[in-house]
């Protein structure tokens, strides 16, 4: 590649130099992913299930409060 | 390379996702009460004046039916307003955080494609796999169409879609990385495109149909469900720019600090 060295060129491709992409080990983003993915997977399932078809929290204060959300996002909703 | 000298750490890459998330939901709610309220309050009123709403014991707990104003939860002007909000700056965050994560996992591994295309890629198949595709099989229904009985089997088919629909997009992704070095990017995206198609048409054949709306009006059920989409879009629209802006950011900032760093040792 010709821009190699020019990473702020206007007209660069979404291609890399040639040199070097860094990736972050999986090793050190296992933690991360973990302990994140399952902390935004719980906030979606409250948004967009719980008092539904399952409840983690009785009651329906949840549903009804985010209700206009959930049908609006398209999940399924009552 | 010790942490404090790159820029391309989990932990950056999260708070990027977190803020663009929050930008999202924001862009989400301010499109959804354009675009989607008034259905939603139409809808609502219908099944209000609706004879289905007033008798079923399981819908005592769908208090927003216009004859049970006494026994409401939550009222309508807060279900519009800050419940929406709510709703839609959670989704938000939380499809940034998890984005950013996969956006992390990507970033350097598909073949040449720099951070801010790669991040955009993530986020683009996030787009297709979790809310295009998902919405195509199992289109949203407007408040008061859905019954009670059928939550349970309607949640679940929706979801073991979404499932099958990320996970053939992993898989369309993982296949043609591997694709990349012998058959170059054309072919290889070709593969990649047409496995996940292959893999969304058959569940989609498999899996039963989506639940009937009944006898809402097809103008009313049109309007919500292209206020619903365009929700979606400007969520994920969002998401995929504002990804692909940050994480563009942090590999630009990563290359001057490598440039840098290469100076100083050629000192």
């Amino acid at each position: 590649m010709s821009q190699s060295s020019a990473p702020t060129a206007p007209l660069s491709p979404g291609l890399s130099p040639a040199v070097e992409v860094p990736a972050i080990p999986l090793g050190r983003l296992a933690p991360w992913a973990l302990f994140s993915g399952l902390l935004c997977s719980l906030v979606l399932f409250f948004v967009s299930t719980d008092q539904g078809a399952v409840s983690v929290f009785s009651g329906t204060a949840l549903h009804e409060f985010v209700h206009d959300g959930r049908h609006l996002l398209g999940y399924p909703c009552h | 390379m010790s942490p404090a000298t790159t820029r391309m750490t989990p932990r950056a890459f999260l708070v990027s996702g977190l803020l663009v998330g929050l930008l999202a939901g924001c862009a989400a709610f301010l499109v959804a009460t354009w675009a989607g309220e008034p259905a939603v309050e139409a809808a609502v009123a219908r099944e209000g004046g609706h004879d289905h709403a007033a008798g079923t014991p399981e819908h005592t707990h769908e208090p927003t039916a216009g004859d049970g104003a006494e026994e409401e939860v939550v009222s309508r002007s807060t279900q519009r307003t800050w419940g929406l909000l709510t709703g839609s700056v959670a989704v938000g965050v939380a499809l940034g955080g998890l984005l950013a994560l996969g956006a992390a996992a990507a970033v350097g591994r598909l073949g040449p494609l720099r951070p801010g295309p790669t991040a955009a890629l993530v986020a683009g198949a996030g787009f297709v796999s979790v809310a295009l595709v998902p919405f195509l099989k199992y289109p949203a229904l407007p408040p008061g169409v859905g019954s009670a009985e059928t939550i349970g089997s309607r949640t679940a088919l929706y979801f073991t879609f979404v499932a099958v629909s990320v996970a053939a997009a992993v898989l369309a992704v993982l296949v043609a990385r591997r694709l990349l070095p012998t058959q170059g990017g054309y072919a290889a995206v070709l593969v990649g495109t047409a496995l996940y198609l292959l893999v969304v048409v058959v569940a989609a054949v498999l899996l039963p149909g989506p639940a009937s709306a009944g006898d809402v009006p097809a103008d009313l059920l049109w309007s919500f469900r292209r206020g619903s989409l365009l929700t979606l879009l400007a969520l994920w629209g969002v998401l995929v720019l504002g990804l692909a802006g940050a994480v563009d950011r942090l590999g630009r900032q990563e290359s001057a600090l490598r440039a840098r760093r290469e100076l100083a040792a050629s000192l």
